[in-house]
């Protein structure tokens, strides 16, 4: 067997799993000890274009409580034609369909490396996938054309047969009704009044279809379309909608000076997602929100239409001073449970240069699995590309997009499911293998997901539940299986089955393996997972007391060192570059909200929480490359002492990326050297961060803000305040190298936060 | 007008009579020559001019008889009255005096009335008789017979006579049924013994007749006699009549023959009666003593009569006679049983020789009313007058019939044409109706059934006919402008087409009082009962000869007032110290003349530039107004119109909807404008419903309107605001666009719940956020139950309706509107409604908001696009372009002593002084009514100021102000010289309908006729000369207040039908309450015209409407204002038809057309212009109907003649008259 790295590796190109531990503690006690809880990152839909997905429908265990599917740990008698479930152990018989079952013609399902399988299933009628825009019209014009020809675009990446509606908000909430020819009809709401699910499909008419409202051309009854005036085929109304957009108005009500337009997101997505609960529940439905400023009236209102009245602070929050604040997050919630009960999920793009009240409108993205992306206008590519690769297609030219996902978790018994984080609500399937210790969104076996990418990753934890005294037998093996059933983009139903298996460790005698078992980077970001999750009900400053204590208790376990000797600590290899993500994890705006506004941090953490472990580290502790003359571009440390006046720095934080020119070379390009023919070998050297962010900007989602900035710059902030500020104007003993620039900051550099750590580490009254 | 009454009732008689009738005529003939003439009416008429005419009349009136009797009632009283000034009454002439009266009222002009009258009659009546003697022959006999009746009614002036007349006729009724049939026989006779009797006269005198039915001329008659006689009226009457007409003698005895003969036409029975009664008496007398010695109880009655005649014992012999005849009027209205008995003993009078006196009384108390103005004898005798000495009045009105009977030969003809169809195919359907009216009880019945009963018919043509007077002021007042400048000049009737010439008053047009000469006291006003009120048209349209009102301009300051009561500078301000100030007229606060304003006196303490300044010289001007009159200090925007269409099934279905669009495509270029040259600043927008709202964006840059569609009806908003309302020229394509697919988009609709509250609630919330005042045109078609605010249940239950809680089916049925309203009112917002409903939609609730808006409700039910179509695109277009004025104030302010405490018409009122009207157009009027508050005083007068604030259709803020002066008097004759009993009708009605929102129905009627009781009877007292009890004396500028009145109290508000909707009665509830005096005027007492000749530019004469007046020969058309008919007789001449129709077959009419046919002859292009004309007279378009004779549809039309009984019970108009007469009496005793 190779080295964990790759295996580790392995497991993840295979399984989209990354475990925190890969040998696990066989016992509860020690579990404990290990600080890191037994806990995998799962992508569910990872790509696996290796991975053709088998016409059938899986085979169940019997056992009324497990109904796990059969895997290739399955204990098989080909010739009783019996399986063992390997998380019950009940023996059930093979369906006829397997009779011609033996070790030599296994099924897919039974081959080690279908231990992730995908099935393609018939379930009802396939339903078209839907997306029903919600567009904010309190735009300024040069927005509002930008934002229509994005959508207009964006109509045709659509598939042909998607059904696609359109509600426009300002001050009134108007929905649009798209079978109609000649005049365009909509239905019009205030958008002060709440109203309830079935008021609004009573005044959409969309209760008694046959009897109410004016019912339009009845298109063929059986069209199921035809049932909802407001969703129809894009292909049928590509026309229509194309003109419908083209018209789009700004919010004709004048705005008195020293207001805010008066927004009424709160009842277009209220109505929103009562459309779509009404015509099309449990069917995979994506809401769209196109916003440019705050909701400024009606339920869930952020901010009054006061322009002196500024959007709450930070600082409004935490002295209790936002007034709409709880009101408006409740109201959010309640639709997002609503939105994620039918399946359907809500996109939030909002572009503006103030806050947009994504604080309390993060959990319609994060309680059903939308994306959300904040701008500074709808006029910029970081928009339009974003928006634009929100329809990117796979291999296969199928949407990287699937849609009413639920996860399901099973376990062998010796393991139980503490919960997950992620995009996902819970669905409150108790079950055998239900935990009682939550950890992040707990208490069920399962979960919904309603909008599902090949990237999004939940963070799910287990308990062990072996006793000390009950040791199990060696050699045994834990298992987890994960079942994922999933409306594909092209809309068939599928179910995604992934079986794990890790070997049980004795922590006593095993603790070396079980160190070198350890995923530093996974842990890193299951910790911060854990982190986030708590920020958003505790006091950031408590959050990162208790981040500190797990470090501390973790170095205090696999660490080796001299009692009260800072300077005997060491770490082993696996878990070297743990403290370094957590310094990092610290100083970040997911849990740091200094010099973010609480739009930021919702932003920041609603991607946090969904994107794979790389993307994920990215974000933690941001890449930073060098391009100099000296030699090829290399990865250097995220320190201020890597800024130097010759070099360009091309720094990933995942949201930004950053292009920064050191202090020479900015005067170089000043003095426009890469202009002459001999100096080509420059030009080569401006260009090439470019080239490389380029790359990154293909492949990102969503669209980072790019910023090329140089010494000096004032864009020069991005990169400043993430590199470690080891040289600041306190310690002035760097001064007169010729390395780095000072960082003008009262933070504490990774050197003195590792300092700190392990005189805590190896103090014996800790 | 008894007289006639009573001959027609005698000509029933007739047969009877000619034992009687002999004698009794040639008594008659002798005593009555002129007075009893009149009284005779047969008799009498007969004698005159045209006896044989005039029986033939008389036994074509037999049907009239029958509203003789109450008439009779009221001939008692006459006789009372003939009691107080025997001469005057005698001159029952004084009735024709009245008529002449009319400029000096009074008894002395009865004295002189005969004198004028044979002047004056006969001038009139030769042209009259003559034309009508054309029309005659050009018409068929019934028709002559029109215009006979109205050839006498000019003479007709004096009223009074009626009352004799009437009691004649009461006698008879019973006779005059058997009468009938008779009659024709008689007629013939009649016709020959006319024929005999004087043909020549007929020729002559027939026409007069025709023009003045033998009504006005017996009136004029009695009048002229009654001036002969002076002191003796029954005496004078009698030997007048021989003496000023021995023609009229002649006659008698012709009539005595004919009584013979048409005993059987004329009344038969009266006749008799007549004849034992009256044998000496005029032979109209005779009747009622017959009828009266009839009943056997007569002598009772006549020990009472007796009594009250004996009072007038100057008139000795008429006392009995009147006794005899009147008594049984007369005793009737304080006791009908008494009446009747009276109207026995009136025969024993009349045998022994009171009869003489009787038919002098009669006349003498026509006289007496013609000299209080009252009495119809009084314009009778005119009438007779006219024709050439009193006789020729009767003769002429005798004459008429005869005339006609004459031409026609046929003596049934005659009949038919003196009377109208009554005779000849009514005869048997009045007679019905008699007998109904008596038998069935109606309010006014059933408080005198018996009576009416008992009564003597009473010859309605002897009662004061509207028609006459009618005539008699078009004919007087239309040649010479009205100028205002004489205070306290009453101007010429609504009727009348006449200049008019701004000196310092506003015009009648704006403004129209009841009362040109204020009683200067409270308890004066009090006595006289008169309502103190103004009509009030503010933006009234002038004909095209006339200036409209100047604008003024008094700069920044803005207009300038009177300190204190701050009126505006009008006529009435005093400039003193030599210009520097000025003293209020109203208040008499001295107020500095602003510097830029001031000007020197001249002489006589004028400004020198008075008459270049409207408003020192001017009744009506307008000023602009400044910011500082505008809402919120802020120049108002241009109005707004917001259409709403509902668009539920049945309105798709009855092709409203299409309708509607299809015509707001070319409308929408027809925006009100005040400069033809601009494009009009009115906005537009357009919003469709059924249970939901559907708004348009109709923004030009758009390619294709946009539907936005509000379902939240529970609380209403206006989703769009940019876009909603547009200027037409700018997004025509796209309203085009918009108005063609309206129909298109909701052909298949199957959604039938509306809503009408949050429609309401739209149009306002488009206007407050647009900052603009407007129009709201709202389309609907049914009930609105769907669930939204303002949701109304059906609660349509007939069983309330009588009872005391009927009240509450007017009241609406949530306060939802009205709140509503308020809020429409401050922004201005205007509702005019067009309903379209199959069923019941509750219109009292509907039409709150748009009465109390200043808006109109149009209401089409059944409606059908195909015959309903032209009337509502009329209606629609008009209401559209008219001129109007949006959130206006208006203020009435008056000098001290008097102030305006009640307000009726479409307005809203949050205090007590401010009229605020959202929207005012040019058809609306305000009624205010005045009370004392302290005493008036002769020389100042009283005056008042109507100013109102409003914002015209360009957005100009302005003040329009009309200034008014009238008199005060401190006698009461004055008040009732100058009086406008149109107005006051208009202003009862409107004071009616609102009542019985509180009062129970039968209530208000009670107190209507109580009032108009008083009224009458503090004239009577206080006024008229001295006469007998029994005689019925009317001021002669309200001899009409009677019939009118009968109209008002039978009209279907206050008196419904079983076919009446309440819907109806509620939508005509608030239709009248903002109507100007000329559309309550004919919708209360509609015109009814016979096509005779209609070449030349005049119409033809009206006639009364009464089914007596119809000819089955003849084609009718009548209009209320609201419904017009072409009524086609069963035997209509087939040229005629050919004419109108296109066909010659009466059957083959299709009496569903709603437009005559194109025809290429000149009657038939006269017709339709004459429709047309009358189309273009009323604020609503009216569709013609089409009904034949016999027809089921015929019912409709009978609804209107207002002079019959009605279907639901309303009393004719001869009972209503004896019945006023008894409440007079009562109150006087």
């Amino acid at each position: 067997m190779a080295t964990y790295q790759e295996f580790i590796q392995q497991n993840e190109d295979r399984d989209g799993v990354r475990f925190s531990w890969n040998l696990w503690p066989s016992s509860r006690l020690e579990a404990t000890r290990l600080v890191v809880p037994v806990s995998c990152l799962f992508t569910p839909l990872k790509e696996r274009p290796d991975l053709p997905p088998v016409q059938y429908e899986p085979v169940l265990c019997s056992r009324a409580n497990c109904k796990a599917v059969l895997n290739p740990l399955c204990q098989v008698d080909f010739r009783a034609k019996i399986w063992a479930c390997n998380f019950c152990f009940q023996r059930n018989p093979f369906p006829p369909s397997y009779a011609g079952i033996s070790d030599v013609n296994q099924p897919a399902e039974l081959m080690p490396q279908f231990s992730t399988i995908e099935y393609i299933v018939q379930r009802g009628p396939p339903t078209p996938l839907i997306f029903l825009y919600v567009v904010d019209t309190c735009l300024e014009e040069e927005d509002l054309q930008a934002l229509r020809e994005s959508l207009q675009m964006s109509l045709s990446l659509l598939p042909p047969n998607a059904l696609v509606g359109l509600i426009t908000f300002g001050r009134m909430v108007q929905v649009h009704e798209l079978s109609c020819e000649g005049i365009a009809k909509s239905y019009v709401f205030r958008g002060t009044k709440e109203l309830s699910a079935k008021q609004i499909q009573e005044m959409l008419g969309l209760m008694k279809p046959a009897a109410s409202g004016p019912q339009g051309r009845p298109v063929a009854p059986q069209d199921p379309s035809a049932t909802c005036r407001f969703l129809q085929p894009v292909h049928k109304v590509d026309m229509n909608l194309t003109d419908l957009l083209g018209e789009l108005q700004r919010d004709p009500w004048p705005v008195p000076q020293g207001k805010r337009p008066l927004r009424s997101t709160g009842i277009a997505m209220s109505i929103a997602v009562g459309l779509l609960e009404g015509t099309y529940p449990n069917t995979g439905a994506r809401v769209m929100l196109f916003t440019g400023g705050p909701p400024t009236q009606g339920p869930g209102m952020v901010v009054g239409d006061e322009l002196k009245t500024p959007i709450r602070s930070w600082h409004d929050i935490t002295k209790d001073n936002a007034r709409h604040l709880k009101k408006a997050t409740k109201y959010y919630e309640a639709l997002a449970s609503r939105a994620a009960v039918n399946g359907h999920s809500i996109d939030i793009y909002a572009c503006a240069l103030d806050q947009t009240g994504l604080l309390e409108m993060k959990c319609l993205s994060n309680l059903t699995g939308g994306h959300i992306s904040m701008g500074d206008s709808f006029n910029t590519s970081l928009f339009k590309q974003t928006f634009q690769r929100v329809f990117s297609k796979d291999y296969n030219g199928d949407f990287r997009m699937a849609f009413g996902g639920t996860l399901e978790v099973k376990t062998s018994r010796e393991l139980k499911v503490s919960g997950a984080i992620g995009p996902c609500v819970s669905l409150n399937a108790k079950g055998p293998c239900v935990s009682e210790n939550e950890l992040g969104v707990g208490g069920t076996t399962q979960w919904k997901i309603c909008g599902l990418s090949p990237s999004t990753t939940l963070a799910l934890y287990f308990e062990v539940v072996n006793q000390h005294n009950a040791p199990i037998p060696q050699g045994g093996r834990g298992a987890i299986q994960f079942v994922t059933q999933y409306q594909h983009s092209n809309t068939q139903k599928r179910i995604r089955v992934t079986t794990i298996a890790r070997n049980w460790a004795d922590a006593q005698s095993q603790i070396q393996h079980i160190e070198s078992s350890f995923d530093q980077e996974a842990s890193a970001v299951i910790m911060a997972r854990l982190g986030v999750f708590r920020a958003e009900s505790e006091d950031g400053p408590d959050v990162l007391r208790w981040l500190d204590r797990q470090l501390i208790r973790l170095c205090q376990k696999f660490g080796q060192f001299n009692k009260d000797d800072p300077t005997s600590f060491k770490l082993s290899e696996s878990l070297s570059l743990y403290p370094q993500f957590m310094f990092h994890l610290r100083r970040s705006p997911f849990l740091q909200v200094f010099n973010n506004s609480p739009d930021e941090c919702s932003y920041y953490r609603h991607h946090f929480v969904r994107q794979d472990l790389t993307q994920s580290l990215i974000m933690i502790q941001p890449i930073l490359y060098s391009y100099s003359f000296h030699g090829p571009p290399e990865p250097v440390l995220l320190d201020s002492g890597s800024i130097l006046p010759d070099r360009i720095l091309l720094m990933d934080t995942f949201f930004q990326l950053v292009i920064y020119h050191g202090e020479t070379i900015a005067q170089w390009r000043k003095a426009g050297y890469q202009e002459q023919p001999e100096y080509e070998n420059f030009k080569h050297l401006l260009v090439a961060p470019l080239d490389d962010a380029q790359e990154i900007l293909q492949n990102r989602f969503p669209m980072p803000r790019y910023i090329d900035t140089e010494h000096g710059g004032s864009q020069a902030r991005f990169l400043l305040s993430k590199v470690n500020p080891s040289q600041t104007h306190n310690n002035l003993y760097a001064w007169g190298q010729e390395t780095g620039a000072p960082i003008l900051t009262d933070d504490v550099s990774l050197q003195v936060f590792m300092d700190h750590l392990k005189k805590l580490a190896v103090s014996s009254a800790a | 007008m008894n007289v006639n009454q009573q001959t027609p009732m005698a000509s029933p008689y007739g047969q009877p009579q000619p034992g009687y009738g002999q004698p009794s005529y040639a008594t008659l003939g002798g005593g009555y020559p002129d007075p009893y003439g009149p009284y005779n009416g047969p008799s009498t008429a007969y004698q005159p001019g045209a006896p044989p005419q005039g029986y033939s009349p008389y036994a074509s009136f037999p049907s009239k008889a029958v509203a003789e009797i109450p008439v009779s009632d009221l001939s008692s009283p006459l006789d009372l009255g003939s009691a107080r000034g025997p001469p005057t009454s005698a001159p029952p002439p004084v009735s024709t005096p009245q008529a002449y009266s009319h400029y000096t009222h009074g008894d002395t002009q009865n004295g002189p009335p005969p004198m004028n009258h044979p002047m004056a009659q006969p001038a009139h009546r030769p042209p009259v008789s003559q034309p009508y003697s054309q029309s005659a022959m050009n018409l068929s006999g019934p028709q002559s017979s029109y215009p006979q009746q109205y050839g006498a009614v000019p003479p007709m002036q004096q009223m009074t006579n009626q009352m004799s007349g009437m009691q004649i006729s009461s006698g008879p009724p019973t006779s005059a049924g058997l009468g009938y049939a008779p009659r024709p026989s008689s007629q013939p006779l009649i016709s020959n013994t006319y024929l005999a009797a004087a043909p020549p006269s007929y020729t002559q005198a027939p026409p007069p007749v025709s023009a003045a039915p033998s009504q006005p001329p017996p009136p004029s008659e009695p009048a002229a006699p009654q001036p002969y006689y002076g002191g003796h009226p029954a005496l004078q009457q009698q030997q007048p009549f021989p003496s000023s007409a021995p023609l009229q003698s002649q006659p008698f005895p012709l009539s005595a023959p004919y009584s013979g003969p048409p005993p059987s036409s004329q009344p038969q029975t009266p006749p008799v009666s007549q004849q034992q009664s009256f044998p000496p008496g005029p032979p109209s007398q005779q009747p009622f003593p017959n009828s009266a010695s009839l009943p056997g109880p007569p002598p009772v009655s006549y020990a009472d009569p007796h009594p009250t005649q004996q009072p007038f014992p100057p008139r000795g012999p008429p006392p009995t006679s009147q006794t005899g005849s009147f008594p049984p009027t007369s005793s009737p209205p304080a006791q009908y049983l008494g009446p009747q008995p009276p109207s026995q003993p009136g025969p024993p009078p009349y045998l022994s020789g009171p009869p003489p006196r009787g038919p002098m009384p009669p006349s003498s108390m026509s006289q007496q009313q013609a000299n209080h103005l009252p009495p119809g004898s009084m314009q009778q005798p005119p009438q007779p007058g006219m024709q050439g000495g009193y006789p020729p009045q009767q003769n002429g009105a005798f004459g008429q019939p005869r005339g006609p009977q004459p031409g026609y030969g046929g003596p049934q003809y005659p009949m038919q044409q003196n009377y109208g169809a009554a005779p000849a195919p009514a005869p048997p359907p009045p007679a019905q109706k008699r007998l109904d009216p008596d038998s069935i009880p109606s309010p006014q019945a059933s408080e005198l059934p018996a009576v009416q009963k008992s009564r003597h018919r009473i010859d309605p043509d002897a009662i004061p006919s509207p028609i006459q007077v009618i005539e008699d002021d078009r004919a007087n007042k239309s040649s010479e402008p009205f100028t205002t400048g004489v205070r306290g000049q009453a101007p010429p009737l609504v009727t009348t087409t006449f200049q008019v010439k701004d000196q310092g008053n506003a015009s009648p047009r704006f403004i129209r009082c009841t009362a040109y000469n204020m009683p200067c006291t409270a308890d004066m006003a009090k006595q006289s009962q008169v309502p103190l009120a103004a009509v009030i048209k503010p933006l009234a349209t002038l004909p095209p000869d006339e200036c409209p009102p100047y604008m003024v301009d008094h700069g920044e300051g803005g207009p300038i007032r009177c300190n204190r009561c701050k009126a505006y500078m009008c006529p009435y301000m005093q400039f003193i110290e030599g210009g520097r100030r000025f003293q209020c007229g109203f208040c008499s606060c001295v107020t500095e003349v602003p510097p830029h304003y001031f000007q020197h006196l001249d002489h006589t303490g004028k400004r020198v530039d008075c008459y270049d300044r409207p408003e020192l010289s001017l009744g009506s001007y307008e000023f602009v107004a400044t910011v500082d009159y505008c809402k919120n200090n802020k120049l108002p925007q241009p109005p707004s119109f917001v259409f709403f269409i509902d668009v539920s099934y049945n309105a798709v279905k009855s092709g409203m909807v299409n309708i509607v669009c299809q015509e707001l495509k070319t409308l929408l270029d027809y925006l009100p404008r005040e400069n033809p040259e601009v494009d009009s600043a009115v906005r537009v927008g357009f919003v469709t419903y059924n249970k939901v709202l559907h708004f348009y964006n109709v923004k030009s840059s758009l390619a294709q309107p946009q539907m936005m569609v509000v379902s939240d009806v529970s609380d209403m908003f206006l989703p769009l605001l940019d876009g909603f309302l547009v200027n037409v020229n700018d997004s025509r394509m796209v309203i085009e666009s918009l108005l063609d697919q309206i129909p298109e988009m909701f052909a298949d609709t199957r959604e039938t719940e509306t809503v009408f509250g949050p429609v309401i609630q739209a149009g306002l919330e488009a206007l407050k956020a647009a900052d603009c005042a407007g129009k709201l045109f709202v389309f609907h078609s049914s009930l609105p139950i769907a669930e939204a605010p303002g949701k109304l249940k059906n609660r349509e239950d007939k069983k309330l309706v009588g009872t005391d809680k009927e009240k509450a089916l007017f009241q609406p049925q949530s306060g939802f509107y009205s709140n509503l309203s308020k809020e429409c009112v401050a922004q201005g917002c205007c509702v005019d409604l067009f309903l379209f409903p199959n069923q019941y939609i509750d219109v009292a609730t509907l039409a709150v908001v748009p009465v109390s808006t200043g808006g109109s409700v149009y209401k089409y039910t059944y409606f059908q696009a195909e015959t309903d179509r032209e009337r509502f695109l009329n209606d629609l277009r008009r209401d559209v372009q008219k001129p109007m004025g949006f959130d206006a104030v208006m203020r009435v302010r008056t000098s001290t002593g008097i102030r305006a405490t009640d307000f009726f018409g479409s307005f809203f009122m949050s205090n007590t002084t401010d009229v605020e009207l959202a929207g005012l157009d040019c058809d609306k009027t305000v009624t205010v009514e005045f009370r004392h508050d302290d005493k008036l005083s002769e020389e100042t007068g009283a005056l008042m100021q109507c100013a109102v604030l409003y914002t015209s259709c360009s957005g100009q803020r302005r003040l329009r102000v009309h200034n008014m002066a009238v008199n005060c008097c401190s006698q009461l004759a004055d008040l009732y010289r100058n009086c406008e009993t149109d107005t006051i009708i208009s202003f009862f009605s409107k004071y009616a309908y609102r009542s019985i929102l509180n009062t129970p129905t039968k209530t208000v009627r009670d107190t209507l006729v109580n009032q108009c009781a008083q009224i009458l009877a503090c004239y009577r007292k206080n006024c008229a000369s001295p006469s007998s009890a029994g005689q019925l004396i009317l001021p002669e500028c309200m001899k009409l207040l009677p019939v009118y009145l009968n109209c008002v109290l039978k009209s279907d508000v206050l008196l419904p039908g079983a076919d009446v909707s309440l819907d109806d009665r509620a939508y005509l509830r608030q239709l009248v309450s903002c109507m100007d005096v000329s559309e309550s005027h004919v919708f209360f007492y509609p015109r009814l015209l016979p096509l005779v000749k209609l070449d030349g530019g005049s119409l033809p004469m009206a006639v009364r409407n009464s089914e007596e007046r119809l000819s089955k020969g003849g084609v009718y058309i009548l209009e209320t204002g609201l419904h017009l008919f072409l009524w086609v007789g069963a035997n209509a001449q087939q040229e005629l038809l050919s004419n109108i129709f296109g066909t010659p077959t009466f059957s083959q009419i299709d009496p569903n057309m709603t437009n005559l046919p194109d025809l290429d002859n000149p009657f038939s292009k006269r017709l339709r212009e004459i429709i047309d004309s009358f189309r273009s007279q009323r604020s609503r378009y009216m569709k013609l109907m089409v009904v034949k004779q016999e027809d089921k549809t015929e019912l409709i039309f009978k609804h209107f003649l207002c002079e019959d009984k009605s279907a639901s019970g309303g009393a004719s108009y001869v009972d209503f008259l004896c019945h006023m007469h008894k409440e007079i009496r009562q109150l006087l005793s």
